[in-house]
């Protein structure tokens, strides 16, 4: 009891939104890429080279605004390398996907060599007039950085993409049956190109807001999994944009109520709280996963237009 | 209405090791139905994929209307008034009929305009569809008045057809041929790809025939025998499968009462089937696709374990046993899909023998696998079944159709089964080939062999079985003797028209 | 332009020719990194593959071959196994630390008793903790239908906070005077997983590398498990067709590779590294998965490759103390490897044509 009152609620409601918008904005690039078909495991390896290269560029230009761009280039640049592999040369997409990660991860460890132990420029608060002081909910909800609120918007842009846009339809459609999208003419290749760079702009985005606002520092292997987490929200979120935010405040609830109860004094070793985020992302899988029918029916399938 | 349409000269289209279309031309009138018959692998295909945009000529012309015509997509194809109905749909099951037909229109209205126009459209033409409805959900005859209404709404000159009556009872052909004619009252021309030479005598003003990728004739199938079609669709005359009189044995397979739900999310869930095979018979088991056919066939080669009393072999229950048990009894499948399914692709034949040969033909002891064996069974279905390869080390992906066809029942054949459960076993199979497989079947029936034949070709269910049934929504008809059996009576037994009206001509 | 044909049956030639062809991009790709980052791109790549062999200090580089290269073959075939199949057993690294856990907890249960039983029975320990945590994610993947691929990862994590929870708790050594780590093997006798031939870098894990080799080349190209195992990722519903029950061989694959990453790292915390401690993996078990792509999934090339990477392993140390270069950079080195071998693959499949200017 004592240490659950240590926990204002308030704080803790307003940092889940902190905490969730690295993965949500890596869940929806990855939720667009699997819609058009195609499984990117190299989520993790995408976010850390964009979480480097935003720090780089913001600390190099003292704009955080340039890290963010730099980051979601970083990210695409990677995804075109995943593209490349898959789409031109027909690598298998588990095997492209680890071997993105694997490079991203060495890529960022080279080039934040420099960067350790130094302090980006700060992200500005866009505290919102009148609706930040708001009683409770201004502190929760109207009060973060520019990244939370776009992090928002682009769920509402996704959802309304996919459901009412035909360039939302014909994504689909390619993800469903890239066949039948290719006999009735449409660029199944340029389309699924188009959706992997935005996969990894978005990937990019969210390891940069680990490094420039959450954490906010560069430490090598500083996302730890947070690419994986990503992926296991698109199922948690059954291929739907709105359910990406759901999953994507569960975790961050998740992680920030145990970094709570570690910074309250909790009797259990530290290491052990540390591995709660994991345990529930497999808990929800195993929730989640019994219904796979909702999954695009070409995921992971190879295309090829022969003849 | 005599204007040419659509005009092809000298079509030219080469793939690596095989020349697909060899300057082909021939001649499309406004308002005509004109048939291109052939058999599998004639290029029939290729041919209608340059006309739609879908594959670049290697060399010759098309004029539309007299002007130069080489759409480089679909899309302009679509623009300049061709539209095509695909063999293999070209839809998305997890759509619904609206969004399904937008993705095949160039300029589609809002969804809700267009749910109105395709319940417009689908009246006028006496094809009823509920613009709501999954796709996944929809029979195949629904599936295929989706593409054609497609079609419809963008107003084509010119509409391709490819295999339309596939996957069709005979109810539901009169009705689309009803459907066709009143379109070419209108003046949109059709072009009818089909190898099936009655139908193209009863719909077809014109046709071309291509033989191996050339064109080899044309006729106006109104006036020309099908006999004389046949030969120059074919090359050269075959000989009808032989059948002998012979004795039933006893009931060799019995299937009771078998209730499956459906394998995936638009399968066909079983419906308390019933039958019974006795040892010599063929029995033929017809249907239009998807009314069940999968599920009967993994019902049976033990992929899909059922009640152990649903299917009963020699009077013993094997309903749960799985397909290496079901084997070494005697009950032997092969499945409809070659590639993928009755064979791995990438596997070398041998493998591919292995595959469910293995404990049978004793290519393994004790779990250790005897190579030397194995490629002395593929070797002797090689020789035995004809088939066209460099060797047993060759990928099975690298057969023609036919080839790995045969290669695959003569796998089952020469495992001298107790009881043989073939699915579509000439589907897309040239003449030859098909004649061949048929002929095995009936061999094997006549060697004492229980042999259900699962196919959607009633020609070769009336020609080789003894007995006939039809699947229909996972239900089985009534079993019939063939002898003297109605094209009218086999129609009903597949479902008629599956509720569809007749249109409004 | 470039037009992709696709071959009549996989090259048999270019399947061993890529990966060479790869390691070759590589180095070249891997100079360019090394001149970017100020080197002397022909001296580093010597460092790297050719020092540590023939150069003057290859007395104790090329046991350290060995040493490096045990664990990556080990993990390594257990992987191919399921990566064959189709399934993706990503988590070894979680694996090999769990393994070395248990290897390491018995050892210490015993300590200080000498006795010949320790030593085998530490080997089953770390077999048995690697298969539950290789099972773990099989046993979901059959009862709830979860993704092999996230829960194995995931308890990659979970298994790195447990190592630190053991290193500074449990199984911290009593007279470590509050230094993190358990007690070391090396002083444990019965315990210690120690060189079989002094100065050659072998030991009971290279031994056991070995022998896995050589069993699944056995298993792949005699057995009807093989089989079934490749039938299975070439073809799932052959498979099923073929009467291959998936649950076992998930079961199987998973449990497999999970307990052979658990040797590994038992034999690794019994012996090079000799103690339980925070730092104690350094990503074997995903190094492994380049280990067994670039052998091509086969045992042989397996062991051929883990050479290589063990190679890159040490030579890398070395560029890093004798030239300063990062150790960053071999990793990066590593992942390039994966990505060309992918990219030239194709080649395998595909036969590249440079296609005629389209005449429509």
């Amino acid at each position: 009891m004592m240490i659950l009152s240590s926990i204002d609620p308030v704080l803790l409601l307003a940092s889940l939104m902190v905490a969730s918008t690295p993965i949500l904005l890596a869940a929806l690039g990855e939720l667009v890429v699997e819609r058009a078909g195609v499984l990117n495991l190299g989520v993790e390896g995408m976010m850390i080279t964009g979480a480097i290269c935003g720090f780089a560029m913001a600390v190099n230009t003292g704009s955080p605004l340039v890290g963010f761009i730099a980051a979601a280039a970083g990210g695409a640049v990677l995804a075109l390398l995943f593209a490349l592999l898959t789409q031109f040369a027909l690598a298998n997409q588990v095997a492209s996907g680890l071997a993105l990660t694997l490079f991203g991860l060495g890529l960022s460890s080279l080039l934040g060599q420099g960067y350790v132990g130094i302090k980006p420029p700060p992200t500005a608060r866009l505290d919102l007039p009148i609706l930040s002081d708001l009683p409770l909910v201004g502190r929760v909800l109207f009060s973060h950085d520019l990244m939370v609120y776009f992090a928002l918007a682009l769920v509402a842009l996704v959802w309304a993409l996919l459901k009412y846009t035909r360039a939302g339809l014909i994504l689909r459609a390619v993800g469903e049956n890239h066949e039948a999208a290719h006999a009735l003419g449409y660029k199944v290749v340029r389309i699924r190109i188009l959706a992997i760079l935005f996969g990894g702009a978005c990937a990019g985005l969210g390891g940069a807001y680990l490094s420039l606002v959450r954490v906010p520092q560069w430490t090598e292997g500083m996302t730890s999994g947070a690419g994986w987490i990503a992926l296991a929200l698109v199922v948690f979120a059954s291929w739907k944009a709105g359910r990406v935010l759901l999953g994507a405040w569960l975790f961050g609830g998740v992680s920030v109520l145990q970094l709570n109860l570690q910074a309250a004094g909790l009797a259990i070793p530290v290491e052990y709280l540390s591995m709660s985020p994991y345990l529930i992302t497999i808990l929800v899988l195993v929730i989640m996963s019994a219904d796979k029918s909702r999954a695009p029916a070409s995921l992971g399938r190879i295309f090829h237009a022969s003849q | 209405m005599t204007g040419d349409l659509l005009t092809v000269s000298g079509l030219t289209k080469a793939y690596p090791g095989v020349v697909a279309n060899d300057a082909v031309s021939f001649v499309i009138r406004e308002g005509e139905v004109h048939a291109l018959l052939g058999e599998n692998g004639a290029g029939k295909s290729t041919l209608v994929k340059m006309i739609y945009g879908l594959v670049k000529p290697d060399s010759g012309v098309m004029t539309l209307r007299g002007a130069p015509y080489a759409p480089p997509d679909p899309h302009r194809a679509r623009t300049s008034g061709v539209a095509m109905v695909f063999q293999h749909f070209s839809l998305f099951e997890a759509m619904n009929v609206a969004e399904n037909v937008a993705l095949g229109m160039e300029n589609p209205p809002p969804l809700r305009d267009l749910a109105a126009r395709i319940r417009d459209v689908s009246e006028t033409y006496g094809l009823p569809l509920d613009p709501h409805r999954i796709v996944g959900d929809l029979s195949a005859g629904e599936r295929q008045r989706v593409e054609i209404i497609r079609c419809l709404l963008q107003s084509p000159r010119l509409l391709i057809m490819d295999e339309p009556t596939s996957v069709l009872t005979p109810q539901e052909v009169g009705i689309l041929f009803q459907t066709l004619r009143k379109l070419t009252a209108e003046g949109v021309a059709i072009l009818y790809i089909s190898h099936k030479l009655e139908e193209i005598r009863a719909l077809c003003d014109h046709a071309t025939i291509l033989r191996q990728g050339r064109n080899v004739g044309t006729c106006v199938p109104r006036d020309t025998p099908a006999r004389a079609m046949a030969e120059m669709m074919v090359g050269s005359a075959f000989a009808a499968p032989a059948r002998t009189d012979r004795e039933m044995g006893a009931v060799a397979l019995e299937v009771a009462d078998l209730s499956v739900a459906a394998t995936g999310q638009f399968g066909t869930s079983l419906r308390a089937v019933t039958f019974a095979v006795r040892a010599g018979e063929v029995l033929g088991i017809g249907g239009v696709a998807g009314n069940g056919q999968d599920e009967l066939l993994a019902a049976l080669s033990g992929e899909m374990p059922v009640a152990a009393g649903a299917v009963r072999l020699w009077g013993e229950p094997i309903g749960q046993m799985g397909p290496a048990a079901r084997r070494v009894l005697g009950l032997l499948t092969a499945p409809e899909e070659r590639l993928g399914h009755a064979a791995a692709p990438d596997m070398s034949l041998t493998e591919n023998a292995i595959l469910t040969a293995a404990a049978r033909e004793h290519l393994m002891h004790r779990g250790f696998l005897r190579w030397g064996a194995a490629e002395a069974f593929t070797r002797r279905i090689i020789s035995a079944f004809d088939v066209r390869t460099p060797g047993p080390s060759t990928a099975a992906r690298a057969l023609s159709g036919g080839n790995l066809q045969k290669f695959v029942i003569g796998r089952e054949v020469l495992q001298r089964p107790e009881v043989l459960v073939v699915n579509q076993p000439t589907w897309g199979v040239d003449a030859a080939a098909a004649a061949a497989i048929r002929q095995a079947l009936l061999d094997l029936a006549a060697g004492g062999a229980a042999v259900i034949c699962i196919s959607q070709d009633l020609d070769e269910l009336m020609e080789i079985s003894d007995r006939f049934g039809a699947l229909n929504e996972g239900r089985l008809s009534e079993i019939q003797s063939t002898h003297g059996l109605s094209v009218e009576a086999v129609g009903l037994m597949m479902g008629g028209a599956h509720g569809m009206e007749v249109a409004h001509v | 332009m470039l037009k992709l044909e696709k071959r009549p049956q996989p090259s048999r030639l270019w399947t061993w020719v890529t990966p060479i062809l790869a390691v070759v991009i590589t180095m070249l790709a891997g100079g360019a990194l090394f001149a970017a980052l100020g080197q002397d791109p022909v001296e580093a790549i010597s460092t790297i593959f050719w020092q540590p062999l023939f150069g003057e200090f290859a007395f104790y580089y090329r046991p350290q071959l060995l040493i490096k290269g045990a664990p990556l073959v080990l993990i390594a075939i257990g992987l191919s196994l399921g990566f064959r199949a189709g399934i993706w057993n990503i988590g070894a690294e979680g694996q090999y630390i769990v393994g070395a856990l248990a290897g390491a907890g018995v050892g210490l249960a015993f300590y200080p008793t000498e006795s010949w039983v320790i030593f085998p029975l530490m080997v089953l320990a770390g077999a048995i903790g690697g298969w539950v945590w290789g099972t773990i994610p099989a046993l979901l993947k059959l009862k709830f239908g979860t993704n092999e691929i996230l829960v194995s990862l995931m308890l990659v994590y979970v298994a790195e906070q447990l190592l630190a929870a053991m290193a500074l708790g449990l199984m911290k050594n009593p007279e470590g005077r509050g230094f993190p780590g358990s007690r070391n093997f090396r002083q444990y006798e019965s315990a210690h997983n120690a060189e079989l031939i002094t100065g050659t870098g072998m030991h009971w894990g290279v031994v056991a590398a070995m022998i896995a080799v050589i069993l699944a080349y056995v298993l792949l190209s005699r057995h009807i498990l093989g089989y079934h195992i490749r039938l299975a990722g070439q073809a799932p519903k052959a498979a099923r067709f073929a009467g291959v029950r998936s649950a076992r061989l998930i079961l199987f694959c998973l449990g497999t590779s999970g307990a052979l990453a658990g040797l590994a790292g038992m034999f690794e915390v019994s012996g090079p590294a000799g103690q339980v401690s925070i730092d104690f993996n350094v990503g074997y078990g995903f190094t492994a998965i380049i280990v067994a792509f670039l052998g091509r999934l086969h045992p042989l090339g397996i062991l051929l490759a883990g050479t290589l990477l063990a190679l890159t392993y040490i030579g890398g140390e070395l560029a890093q103390s004798n030239m300063g270069l990062p150790a960053a950079a071999i990793q990066l080195f590593q992942g390039m490897l994966l990505f060309f071998l992918l990219a030239v693959d194709v080649l395998t499949n595909f036969r590249v044509r440079l296609s005629r200017p389209e005449v429509a």
